[in-house]
């Protein structure tokens, strides 16, 4: 039997449906228009056109986040290509799997500064997991097949793959599946027997062991494991800011989340701890603070699918390379053989603990010049929306009262973006989320600054409007007297408004709505949820001067913490050193 | 400060040395030399890299080298148990009066004429680089015109090779 002949463009669509792939964002341009034609006759691929083609690298991020499955987007060479180029960054630094297919000009225009030309292999190389230039349409099955294993297995992480326009016009036979032969690419999965047994020695000696949970967990799916080995061992956990969900909220054993935002709690457990029990997290500066300062007399046990991750910042006494899933599996059991139904006595540990969550619970004064208290906001929308909604959240305050305010029961609750702190985030992850998950509520927290960024892709929408860029404010607050440099946005109810986000919402035919006042919250969340059939974007104004604390400065000791404007929490040191 | 030989076995795709080229430079990683070409197994080219850094960062680059998927295997060259060369070529000036003083160094160092004008040689030379270096301080009060170097190529010794695990 010979195979069918199909062209490049055909040959994209066709890999794409076999490879199971049901939704794309992209918006299309001149060199990746052969594919436009027969996606527009997929009847298996819906194709999303965004307005921008950050929204679309975006919407596939909050797609992947929000589904554990891969995200696929797609633009034109050039300028549509470098569109994307953030949000591959920002994939690249979140390990969200993610496919970017761009257009290039014909091969034979390569290299000569044709019209719409852009390198974007070379551009994207230190921002992907790895990239293609393909210029010969039998190519294309064998590498979208090959860029869809490398994106969604090991570390997850985005892939390129740029396509010459030629290519995509030329036939070839269609061969599937392809072979994929990537001899340098083989992740491992299963964790070394020796290492597994020295955790478990480690883990029965501690006395303050800590469970510090990251992103992998999420991207492992690996969170029944995670709250297994937590009632075996009983230690408290802390979940980072790529974390949260990964462990519930209500569970007792959860301190919240560590580093510069983090619960007093949370950021004391690491840094008093003798033992992180480390899973999927990469030590990132801004949960270690000053890292010769940090966790001193803790031991490492670090989990990771990353070799590369571990000793990386600290060296790691156990480093266990593997799937998060597969080695939990393994040491939950070893660990129950080990203990026997008995957890390790770790009471004085918690008493210690549970101590510092009386004294330094989560709060926040409601802001002093009589307006919303975002954080009253926040809390309010997560406690009316419940555990199954999804939040999207942008770059900076919002963000933190965000993870800090909303009580997340499940893994892929949370979507954000945590290692490149990307401001326009939000509004279009949250699209991407409910093209996944229709069924589910979604939310796009946003600032007013964030949201003037990528606001063209308008989805369920609550702006946490503080009229300025907040987070930079607040260090402008802290660290530079009060100097306010650019970061007045005039967005609030007494600036001159520019724009008024409810009229914004209206033109793009959402519902807008602005709340003022504490008692009309409520109202407004509701209303929100109840409209199912276009967008909604809430203005919220709050006050400006509202700070995120915790704090820990930048480049200071986490046992700097501060819980409130300076106020240093007090421990007993005797106790713990 | 330490210097480091790194073997590097990979597909000899289009890109490669740049995305090798590239990790160095964004980790901060000055590269003291670079020597790339095919190996005996088609399709395979081995990269032999001098780097001088300290051991962790070492650790660190050689892990990101080897979550490039073109790059297949990265190996730390020791250097008691590996052969390494240095080959170069060196343009000296030469008059009557000097020229049979370069010709004793050539013969001394075990190096070879190559071009003959009437004022120049063009020399080659191979050896460790100590030798090579030993050799241009000798080459140097005659008037170096022009200098031309392979970077360093190493091989482990014994009768393994780097490529037999791929291959099987």
């Amino acid at each position: 039997m010979t195979n069918e002949v199909l062209t490049g463009a055909q040959a994209i669509v066709r890999s794409l449906e076999l490879l199971g792939i049901t939704d794309v964002f992209g918006l299309p341009g001149g060199a990746i228009l052969p594919t436009y034609d027969p996606l527009m006759d997929s009847t298996k691929i819906r194709h999303i056109l965004v307005r921008h083609e950050q929204g679309a690298g975006h919407a596939a991020e909050g797609y992947a986040s929000a589904s554990g499955k891969i995200g696929v987007c797609i633009a034109t060479s050039g300028p549509g290509a470098t569109n994307l180029v953030t949000a591959i960054a920002d994939a690249h630094m979140d390990s969200v799997p993610l496919l970017a297919i761009t257009g290039q000009v014909n091969s034979t225009a390569i290299g000569t500064d044709a019209f719409q030309e852009a390198d974007i292999v070379g551009i994207t190389m230190p921002i992907t997991k790895h990239s293609y230039l393909v210029t010969k349409a039998e190519d294309i099955p064998g590498v979208l097949a090959a860029a869809y294993q490398i994106a969604t297995t090991g570390r997850p992480g985005p892939v390129l793959v740029d396509i010459a326009k030629d290519a995509q016009n030329a036939k070839a036979e269609f061969v599937w599946p392809p072979k994929v032969d990537l001899p340098g690419y083989k992740p491992v999965t299963k964790p070394h027997g020796k290492q597994v047994q020295a955790a478990v020695q480690l883990i029965k000696e501690s006395k303050r062991p800590v469970l510090y949970v990251g992103g992998g967990i999420i991207r492992s799916g690996a969170h029944q494991e995670l709250l297994e080995l937590s009632k075996l061992t009983g230690a408290p956990a802390v979940t980072t800011l790529m974390a949260r969900g990964a462990f519930p909220d209500s569970n007792p054993q959860n301190l919240g989340m560590p580093g510069m935002h983090g619960t007093v709690p949370a950021v004391t457990a690491l840094q008093k701890s003798d033992l992180l029990i480390t899973l999927g997290a990469r030590f990132d500066d801004r949960v270690t603070g000053q890292v010769k300062t940090f966790a001193v007399n803790a031991k490492i046990i670090h989990i990771d699918i990353d070799p590369a991750e571990i000793g990386k910042i600290k060296p790691a006494e156990v480093p266990i390379v593997g799937d998060l899933k597969e080695v939990l599996v393994e040491l939950n059991a070893e660990l129950s053989n080990e203990l026997k139904g008995k957890q390790p006595d770790i009471s004085e540990w918690w008493t210690f603990l549970n101590d510092l969550r009386t004294r330094y619970p989560l709060g926040y004064s409601d802001p002093e010049d009589g307006k919303l208290s975002p954080q009253y906001v926040i809390s309010r929308i997560g406690e009316l929306s419940g555990p199954e909604a999804v939040f999207a959240a942008g770059v900076g305050q919002h963000q933190m009262w965000s993870a800090q305010f909303i009580k997340y029961e499940r893994p892929n609750s949370w979507l954000n973006s945590g290692g490149a702190g990307t401001m326009g985030y939000a509004v279009p992850a949250a699209m991407g989320a409910k093209v996944a998950q229709p069924e589910r509520l979604v939310w796009a927290i946003d600032g007013d600054g964030c949201f003037q960024m990528t606001n063209q892709e308008l989805a369920t929408c609550a702006i946490i409007n503080n009229s300025s860029l907040g987070m930079v404010r607040q260090w402008q607050t802290l660290f530079y007297n009060q100097r306010y440099s650019n970061t007045d946005l005039h967005t609030g109810t007494d600036t001159m408004m520019v724009p008024d986000f409810v009229k914004l919402a209206e033109a793009y035919g959402a519902l807008g709505i602005r709340v003022e006042k504490a008692e009309d919250v409520d109202a407004a969340i509701k209303q929100a949820m109840e409209v199912n059939d276009r967008p909604v974007v809430i203005d919220f104004i709050v006050g400006r001067d509202a700070m995120v604390w915790p704090m820990v400065p930048a480049g200071v000791s986490n046992d700097e913490v501060q819980f409130a404007r300076d106020a240093r929490p007090v421990w007993d040191e005797g106790d713990q050193e | 400060m330490s210097q480091h030989v790194l073997s590097l076995l990979v597909e000899d795709r289009p890109g490669l040395l740049t995305r090798v080229a590239g990790l160095f430079a964004r980790r901060g990683f000055n590269i003291e030399s670079l020597a790339v070409g095919a190996t005996e197994v088609e399709g395979l080219s081995r990269i032999t890299v001098v780097v001088s850094v300290d051991g962790l960062p070492l650790e660190q680059v050689t892990k990101q080298l080897n979550k490039l998927i073109n790059v297949i295997k990265v190996v730390e060259l020791e250097p008691l148990s590996t052969v390494e060369r240095d080959h170069m070529l060196v343009k000296v000036r030469t008059e009557p009066a000097t020229r049979s003083q370069v010709l004793e160094a050539v013969e001394l160092f075990r190096a070879r004429v190559i071009d003959v004008a009437g004022d120049a040689l063009i020399i080659e030379v191979t050896g460790e680089t100590a030798k090579c270096q030993a050799f241009l301080k000798v080459l140097e009060p005659f008037g170096i015109k022009e200098l031309v170097q392979s970077g360093v190529l190493a091989m482990s010794r014994g009768s393994k090779s780097i490529t037999e695990k791929v291959q099987k």
